[in-house]
């Protein structure tokens, strides 16, 4: 059965995970961070400074899961759609918040990521091949809150959920749905997260 | 924290030039942070990043969850447009879809 996250003393947070559990997670989370890439410093050679002046992108990314954890920042998504002239400054606007933004913030999700497969890469070479008890630090908790998020996200944005109703249809497919696989993943994070929030809640 | 004195109101003079180089439009609109729903995002993480990031209340931080969830959006925050566009880069760091605009109520 699922585990899920329970409070420790110190403010951290423990979770049980069998060895399945631990390799659909990390699995997951390594997609996740070939999606978001390297960052600018990896690409350009050894110059430390390249990555502090680094430029980022100024065009939306095309792929449905980084268009989500990227969104635009201007323009109201569910609003009346605006004229020409304020759609191009919309446009402009978000070119130019990408440019200043978007390597921090694929940093950030990069660090959470690798935290995650960090201290599921720790658990295992300290269990060995059986069930473990992964115990997390508050900081290493809020990494894991974040990926978590992040990994459903992109579950979400692959599976097309895009309102509440369907969301709700997941829980109703057939087992023979080629969906099923990542339905279930989708929603196993979700009690995960449900559960480390819980922990971390003020 | 001791006693506070009561300060009296700081006016800040603009100069006539100062004004026209301020010509943008609407100098006096205020910018909003606003987070609109999606089916993905949990109830609770909503509510803890509106505790954690901007300190509110359990209280203010779920009616404005509740706020998003039901009518879709809620504006979470406003000030000038550098502290929302801030404020919006911290929500997609948190995973919400959050955009900014000047609040033309």
């Amino acid at each position: 059965m699922p585990g899920y996250f329970e409070p420790l003393p110190d403010g951290g947070a423990a979770v049980a995970l069998d060895t399945v559990e631990i390799s659909i997670i990390r699995s997951l989370t390594v997609q996740l961070l070939e999606l978001i890439g390297p960052g600018p410093a990896e690409d350009s050679g050894a110059d430390p400074l390249a990555e502090l002046f680094a430029e980022g992108p100024s065009e939306p990314p095309s792929d449905p899961v980084l268009k989500r954890l990227f969104p635009d920042a201007y323009g109201d998504p569910a609003g009346t759609p605006p004229g020409a002239q304020e759609a191009a400054e919309q446009r402009a606007r978000s070119a130019e918040f990408r440019r200043y933004t978007e390597n921090d913030l694929r940093a950030g999700k990069r660090e959470n990521a690798l935290a995650v497969v960090r201290t599921l890469d720790e658990l295992s070479s300290a269990a060995g091949a059986g069930p473990a008890t992964l115990k997390l630090s508050p900081e290493q908790s809020r990494c894991w809150l974040g990926a978590l998020n992040d990994l459903r996200l992109a579950l979400g944005a692959r599976l097309e959920i895009t309102d509440e109703d369907e969301a709700d249809e997941l829980y109703r497919l057939p087992d023979e749905d080629p969906r099923k696989p990542l339905v279930m993943a989708y929603l196993w994070l979700g009690g995960l997260q449900e559960s480390l929030v819980a922990t971390l809640m003020p | 924290m001791g006693h506070v004195t009561a300060a009296a109101p700081i006016e800040i003079e603009k100069t006539e030039s100062a004004q026209e180089v301020d010509a943008v439009p609407e100098p006096d609109v205020p910018w909003v942070t606003i987070v609109h729903n999606d089916p993905v995002n949990l109830m609770s993480y909503v509510t803890y990043v509106f505790q954690t990031y901007f300190g509110y209340t359990k209280d203010k931080a779920t009616k404005l969850m509740l706020d998003v969830h039901h009518k879709g959006r809620a504006v979470v925050s406003s000030g000038t447009r550098e502290e929302m566009e801030r404020d919006v880069q911290a929500m997609h760091g948190y995973g919400l879809w959050a955009t900014l605009q000047q609040d033309r109520r």
